[in-house]
Parts: C-alpha cells; sequence; structure tokens
C-alpha cells in the first residue's frame, strides 16, 4: 500500500511542482497518474523511491514512513520501470535481471531458479535469452525484460514510470495484456505513470489526474467518465468519452443486461467475436465490417449470439449515457 | 642493404635494449598517470567546478613544449640530486598523460546514458556499485582510448627525454644527429615507430577483451 498524505514539492518560494497530493493506492491495485505533461506525474512517482525530496507531507509504503528509510534499502523493495526499459547493455539478460536480489546477495541457486521463473511470466526463453545482451532484443522484448527486472526480489510495490510508451502501438497493446496477466499472478502494488488515455482505462484501478501538481480527480476509470468532476476532467476525457468508457464493458456485459442478437445460421463469412472483447473494439469491427453483424462465441468456439451496432447503442444508451446525462443533471 | 645488415650485427642487442629502457619508462609513467588520472577523473564527474579548472590545467600543460618542460624540470629536480636522468623524465611523462586520460575518463562516465544511471540509482545501487558495474564498463571505450592516446603521445615524447640523460631510443636519435649517421636515426625512429605501434594494438586487444561485445558496435 502506498499512501500520499498531503504531499507537496516546492522548487524555491515560487514554483510549486506538486501540490497537497492525497491519495492512497491500496494492496495489489494499481493506481495511474495520468495528466498532460508537464502535470506533474513523473517527478509524483518519482518521490516515492526518493529520487526526488518531497518538501511537504508525507508517502506512507507498507505502514513505513519513506523519510524514515535508508533511500538504497527503500530502493531495492520497490521495482522500478522506466520508458526505455534503462537495461545496463554491458550485462547479459540474466545478469540485467537478477540485478537486485545480486545486490541483496541472493545465493546462486536461489538467482538461477528466480530468474527461470520471471522468465517463463516474461513468456521468453530463459536458456535462450539469458545469455544474451540487451541489443540482441526486439524493443518489445526489452521491455519485458524491464518489468520483469522490476519484479526480480518479489518488491511489493511497483512503480512503472511510462513504461509501455516508447514501443508501438500493436505491440504496447500486447504488452499491456501480458502485464495485466503478470499482475493477476503477482498482484502487486502499483503505481503507473501514463499520458495515454487508453492506457489508463485499460490498466487502471483507480485514476488519478493531475494539472499542475494538483488532483483534479481521483476515482475508478467508469466513475471518472461517467461523473467527470470538473470541466478539466470531462475535456482532458474528450467528448469522445461515452466511447473511450465502451472499452471498460464487455460484450459480456451487454448480453447480461440486453441480450444478444438470435444466431442466423444461413449468414456465411461474417467476422466472430470472443464474448470478453471489450464493445469499444467490438464496435470499430462492425463499423469496419460490410456485414452489419459479427457472431458472438463463448470460450468453447460456440456460437451464442449475434451483435449489431444498434445493439451497441441501445446498450451504451442505458449504461452509459444514462450516467452520465444523470450525473450533469444531479 | 649490406651496410645495414653490418649495422645491425653490431648494433641489434643495443638497440633493443635500449627499446626496452623505452618501454620501462613509458609503462612505469603510464601506471602512475593512470592511478592518477583515472580516480581524478571519476571524481571529477561529481564536482563540476573542480572538473572544468583541473581539465583546464591539464590543457595548458599539453601546450607546454616538452624540451621546454625538461628543461623546467632540471632546476627542480637538482634540489633533490635528481635534476638529469629518469626521474624528471619520468615526472614529465606523468604529466603528459593526464589530459588525455583525466579527460577521457570525465566525459566518458558523463556521457553514460542519463537513463540508465536513473535505472541504476532507482534500483538502489550505491555510487560505488553504480559506478563500478554501470558506468565504468560503459565508459570504457572511451576511457580506454584516453589511455591510448596517453601511451602513443609519451613514447614519442619519450625521445626528447634523451636530451636529459634518461635513455631509451632517443639516445640513438640524438647520436645519430651529432654524429650525422642516419643508420642511427634511421634505426632509432623505426624501433619508436614499431614500440608505438604494438603498444597500441595490445591496448586495443586489451580493451575489446574487457569490453562486452554491445558496447563494440
Amino acid at each position: 500500500m502506498i499512501s500520499f498524505k498531503n504531499v507537496t514539492k516546492k522548487y524555491g518560494e515560487e514554483i510549486t511542482a506538486i501540490d497537497d497530493v492525497d491519495f492512497t493506492v491500496e494492496e495489489g491495485k494499481i493506481v495511474v497518474l495520468l495528466g498532460p505533461s508537464g502535470c506533474g506525474k513523473t517527478t509524483l512517482l518519482r518521490m516515492v523511491n526518493r529520487l526526488e525530496s518531497i518538501s511537504e507531507g508525507e508517502i506512507i509504503i507498507n505502514g513505513e514512513n519513506s523519510k524514515d528509510l535508508d533511500p538504497i534499502e527503500l530502493r531495492r523493495k520497490i521495482g522500478y520501470v522506466i520508458q526505455s526499459n534503462g537495461l545496463f547493455p554491458n550485462m547479459t539478460i540474466e545478469e540485467n535481471v537478477m540485478l537486485v536480489p545480486d545486490l541483496l546477495g541472493w545465493s546462486k541457486k536461489d538467482k538461477r531458479e528466480r530468474f527461470k521463473y520471471l522468465m517463463k511470466l516474461s513468456g521468453l526463453d530463459a536458456e535462450d535469452y539469458g545469455k544474451r545482451f540487451p541489443h540482441e532484443l526486439s524493443g518489445g522484448q526489452q521491455q519485458r525484460i524491464g518489468v520483469v527486472r522490476a519484479l526480480a526480489a518479489d518488491p511489493p510495490v511497483m512503480l512503472m514510470d511510462e513504461p509501455f510508451g516508447a514501443l508501438d502501438p500493436i505491440i504496447r497493446e500486447k504488452i499491456q495484456d501480458e502485464f495485466l496477466q503478470i499482475q493477476r499472478e503477482v498482484k502487486k502494488t502499483i503505481l503507473f505513470v501514463s499520458h495515454d488515455i487508453d492506457e489508463a482505462i485499460k490498466m487502471a484501478d483507480k485514476i488519478v489526474l493531475l494539472r499542475d501538481g494538483k488532483v483534479m480527480q481521483f476515482d475508478t476509470p467508469s466513475e471518472m467518465l461517467a461523473h467527470p468532476k470538473n470541466e478539466f476532467v470531462s475535456q482532458f476525457f474528450g467528448k469522445d468519452r461515452a466511447i473511450k468508457s465502451l472499452s471498460l464493458h464487455t460484450v459480456e456485459n451487454l448480453r447480461e443486461i440486453i441480450g444478444l442478437g438470435p444466431v442466423d445460421e444461413t449468414i456465411q463469412d461474417t467476422k466472430t467475436i470472443n464474448v470478453h472483447q471489450d464493445l469499444r473494439n467490438t464496435l470499430s469491427m462492425l463499423m469496419n465490417q460490410e456485414a452489419d453483424q459479427v457472431i458472438v462465441k463463448d470460450d468453447h468456439g460456440e456460437n451464442i449470439g449475434t451483435i449489431t451496432i444498434d445493439l451497441v447503442q441501445k446498450y451504451l444508451h442505458f449504461e452509459i449515457k444514462g450516467k452520465i446525462s444523470a450525473s450533469q443533471e444531479g | 642493404m649490406e651496410n645495414w645488415a653490418r649495422f645491425l650485427e653490431v648494433n641489434a642487442s643495443r638497440i633493443l635494449e635500449l627499446t626496452i629502457d623505452h618501454a620501462v619508462l613509458v609503462s612505469l609513467a603510464i601506471i602512475v598517470a593512470l592511478l592518477i588520472g583515472i580516480p581524478l577523473g571519476i571524481y571529477l564527474t561529481t564536482n563540476q567546478y573542480l572538473a572544468d579548472t583541473v581539465l583546464q590545467i591539464a590543457s595548458i600543460t599539453l601546450t607546454i613544449p616538452s624540451i621546454a618542460l625538461f628543461g623546467v624540470m632540471i632546476p627542480i629536480f637538482s634540489l633533490i640530486n635528481q635534476g638529469i636522468g629518469f626521474v624528471p623524465a619520468f615526472v614529465a611523462l606523468v604529466l603528459y598523460s593526464q589530459l588525455p586520460i583525466i579527460r577521457n575518463t570525465y566525459t566518458g562516465i558523463k556521457n553514460v546514458n542519463p537513463e540508465m544511471r536513473d535505472a541504476a540509482i532507482g534500483m538502489g545501487m550505491k555510487t560505488h556499485q553504480r559506478l563500478l558495474r554501470v558506468e565504468i564498463p560503459n565508459a570504457l571505450p572511451v576511457i580506454m582510448a584516453g589511455v591510448r592516446t596517453a601511451v602513443v603521445m609519451n613514447i614519442g615524447i619519450a625521445v626528447i627525454a634523451a636530451y636529459i640523460g634518461a635513455g631509451g631510443l632517443g639516445v640513438l636519435i640524438t647520436q645519430g644527429i651529432s654524429r650525422n649517421d642516419n643508420y642511427l636515426i634511421i634505426s632509432g625512429s623505426i624501433a619508436v615507430a614499431v614500440l608505438a605501434i604494438i603498444a597500441d594494438s595490445i591496448l586495443l586487444l586489451i580493451q575489446k577483451r574487457f569490453t562486452k561485445k554491445v558496447l563494440a558496435n
């Protein structure tokens, strides 16, 4: 758990980079720090492992005030991932990944076992990749290594500073999915910096939206999309925030609430989607298809119904727009 | 050619001896220069003000003509009865090697990718761990380039040291000039050139040996 208690950072008397920030990252949850450039999100993140100093207030990490801890010890207990992966080119992948365990004086055997486990998580072959050097890997592979390196000593807390920002969109989505998969297994307490709204909506249990070092809103993604607290928040998420919020809902949700269309066995050649696909992608698919419906399959590959633009619109109307208009009236 | 054969028959062992003297003088000076220059270069990365000052002083040292520096050293070292010979030559060579060694160490470490340094600090490395495991290994090609410059330069400067009685291959050349003996001049010069090439190649091998393949790119 990471608690920010009235945290402020000032440069001199004039400039306030972080202004009275107060929120908590619950155990095992991902909180995304989101905001335009220069809003202080990276500074706030770096205050946790004391790469930046705190002027006022305190940060409590798993019950301990970060100020009372030795910065070296503190950093070794916090996984840290940066955008350009920060792998050391003079070390092999195995040396890179096992760096913190090595600093902590783990035995050779423990390190070896941990490395194999981590590489399994990353989906890369331990024997094949362990001896390679970072430049021999693709950008996506390097970033996977950057993530598992942060997990090496099994730290309870992780800080991720735009970890997938340098990747191309296709690889980025894939690695985001993989990372969420890993998170389901390791359940770390994660503070994650992003400037990408879609990434934030996808990764976050809760979002902290920052502007000029102040918290504009601290809420779950769906709450933030449905009930923006002020003009800045609603502008930041844009006019299409109803569509954005579709990525928080799956075909399964729609099926539960308004039901799918019947399967028409006479239609051939139409695209199929999995029932766990999110509605935003489903909508894009429907709009790109010439056919006006796609067949929904469950996990066993059985056809369980069809979905059309009309159905998505209906769902959007009931589930999402309803909430938004209710909030605007209220 | 016959003349050369006769010349070498008489002088080969002397040339070899002087080459060894020359190499010993330069090696000792470089070893001491490394012991001073590398720690100093590393320290300077933490102190910007001192870095500017020290690098300027080192640059100025390098502009002093070697013959003049040897001249200045004679009265100074006369105070301890070492006015000519090995000691002043050795000190001069140490001074001359400082600039390339300090500057390349300093620049090499300063230019290590700041994100890499950030990652190292963020992962909880102590200063010496960061230096030894990340910064120095990644700065090694630049540091070694400085060392190689210093060695090759010193092999040349050490020739002049013959004028203050420090021995080495300069003896052949100075004698050749005063006796008007081309064989001495040419054999001395070639020996210096060969020594410089060999020394540089050995250092290049060492550099490649200690630099993981990624850095060679």
